[in-house]
């Protein structure tokens, strides 16, 4: 059984609580998606097509009105506990050092949360050690908004990732950064990935941001979301910005868009 | 004279200018003690009245910190369940709108049937008309958690009890404060309300009676009473503000103290 499998997943969000001639929204139809531990997934689409919903959905936040989904064969019918999380907000917290952001998981998560106060040094080390990896060493105990975009965002994924989860869902984590800062957070997440042999989900706008990081890259169709492509990258890890520029590579980019416009022209 | 000095000395400038032009154009312009006393006669006046101000000053002060001590319990209290969950918000917050638009002097004359003159009367004037901004300010604190933010901690297996005490609390405190400096001079007015119109001891009382006797340095003696006393309140909650959610302005604030 695979670690997660998404099976023919529909959900319609409510427009408005309590109102029962509502149809609401469909959001995603027969959406489904396989993967094995360990793997990395992007999942690109038009705007709107149900990208995020389908991260909530395997995150267990929110339930899908038909369809199967589940991780490490376990049905989610709950939010899973121990999955890792990151927005394109930052959304540390300003009261907190960066240091006490990172590790605001280990004051939820069991067992950490049991031997949190006991051992807090121990997990200040960590959570240091962390901060070193993804380049900011020393900024601990600045205040997040000390912190530049960037610097946040790499804050973010040590929090996203401080409790070792299982599962990494990113939600446009760069979405809000220059391309240069972009580009630099690629290398970032590949580092940790690479180190850490997680399973990763990435939604995103960026077609080039998803060849970069993943193995398999998923393309949805407009509103209500399914899978309309599944494209294996078979590029070495680690990858570099060379090979973004390779012929191959820049063909691989232009072959998606081509399916994204084909999904946004179908919707008009 | 740099201009952070100006700035620093500024307010205490503009309140001498307004107690010179109160004293000269009393003077200037031959105004009755009766209508307005001069600047000096009414400072002279709290030296004069000491011991009846003292003696009125001291249940004014007990009657608006019992009431505005629970108001803030009772405040954080509902706020917090008025913001964590949607049927006590549908439930309760329409009947609070409707409570907080009643003329709370109107109230007083009930309050007297109830407790009688006094203490209590004073107490629960004041608690009533502080309670409304700390409840309201905590509940909106609460229910404007990011939705991101909330998601990140239920995909950790976050209880809701875990939200309110790790971010919920924390980030309603600069809305918790905010609500404090307003409540504790309502509490003031609640209580000299309460005084005014139903007696007993306390600085309104005081007025009343200097009133019918046209008394008018001691009235403006204890309305500076009041002001000095509720400012001083203030006072200490600004300073606990910047204390507790200095992270809210950024440091600014901790830096224009520093920097000055």
């Amino acid at each position: 059984m695979a670690f997660i499998e998404i099976d023919e997943i529909d959900l319609t969000y409510r427009n408005s609580a309590g109102d029962e001639d509502d149809s609401g929204t469909l959001a995603l139809q027969g959406a489904s998606v396989t993967m094995e531990r360990g793997d990395f997934i992007s999942l690109v689409g038009p705007s709107g097509c149900g990208k995020s919903t389908l991260l909530k959905v395997v995150a267990g936040l929110i339930r899908a009105n038909k369809g199967r989904v589940s991780v490490a064969g376990q049905v989610v019918d709950q939010p899973l506990k121990i999955v890792g999380m990151a927005f394109q907000n930052a959304t540390l917290l300003p009261w907190r050092s960066t240091r006490e952001n990172v590790l605001l998981p280990m004051e939820i998560v069991e067992p950490h949360r049991q031997q949190f106060r006991r051992e807090k040094a121990k997990y200040e080390a960590l959570a240091d050690d962390l901060l070193a990896t993804v380049g900011l060493e020393g900024f601990g105990d600045r205040a997040p908004w000390q912190l530049s975009g960037g610097m946040q965002q790499r804050a973010q994924l040590c929090r996203a990732l401080v409790h070792e989860p299982d599962l990494l869902l990113l939600d446009e984590p760069f979405g809000a950064l220059d391309a240069f800062t972009r580009e630099e957070l690629w290398d970032v997440l590949q580092a940790l990935y690479m180190n850490r042999k997680c399973t990763v989900m990435l939604v995103t706008h960026d077609l080039r941001e998803a060849v970069y990081l993943a193995d398999k890259v998923y393309v949805m169709s407009a509103r209500p979301g399914r899978i309309i492509l599944e494209r294996d990258i078979e590029m070495e890890r680690p990858r570099t910005l060379e090979h973004m520029y390779q012929r191959e590579t820049v063909e691989l980019v232009q072959e998606l868009r081509h399916h994204i416009n084909i999904a946004r022209s179908d919707d008009e | 004279m740099s201009s952070k000095t100006v700035e620093r000395l500024s307010p205490w400038l503009v309140t001498l200018a307004c107690i010179v032009i109160w004293e000269v154009g009393v003077r200037l312009f031959d105004v009755p003690a009766v209508v307005l006393p001069t600047a000096s006669s009414s400072f002279y006046a709290i030296w004069e009245f000491r011991v009846a101000l003292w003696h009125n000053a001291v249940p004014t002060l007990v009657a608006t910190l019992l009431g505005f001590g629970i108001a803030v319990v009772f405040g954080i209290v509902m706020g917090v369940f008025i913001g964590i969950s949607r049927p006590v918000y549908a439930a309760l917050y329409p009947l609070l709108v409707a409570f907080n638009s009643i003329p709370k002097v109107a109230i007083v004359p009930i309050l007297m049937v109830w407790f009688g003159i006094g203490l209590t009367t004073a107490t629960i004037t004041a608690f009533i008309l502080c309670f409304f901004p700390i409840v309201v300010n905590v509940a909106v604190a609460l229910a404007t958690i990011e939705p991101e933010l909330r998601d990140v901690l239920r995909a950790l297996g976050a209880h809701e009890r875990d939200i309110v005490i790790k971010v919920g609390i924390p980030r309603s405190l600069p809305y918790l404060f905010a609500s404090l400096k307003i409540a504790i001079t309502l509490a003031f007015v609640g209580a000299v309300i309460a005084e005014t119109v139903a007696g007993g001891d306390g600085i309104g009382h005081l007025m009343l009676v200097a009133s019918s006797n046209f008394n008018m340095s001691l009235m403006i003696a204890g309305l500076i009473v009041i002001a000095a006393m509720a400012i001083g309140m203030y006072a200490i909650f600004a300073v606990m503000d910047r204390r507790f959610t200095g992270w809210a302005t950024r440091g600014d604030i901790q830096y224009a103290t520093a920097g000055g």
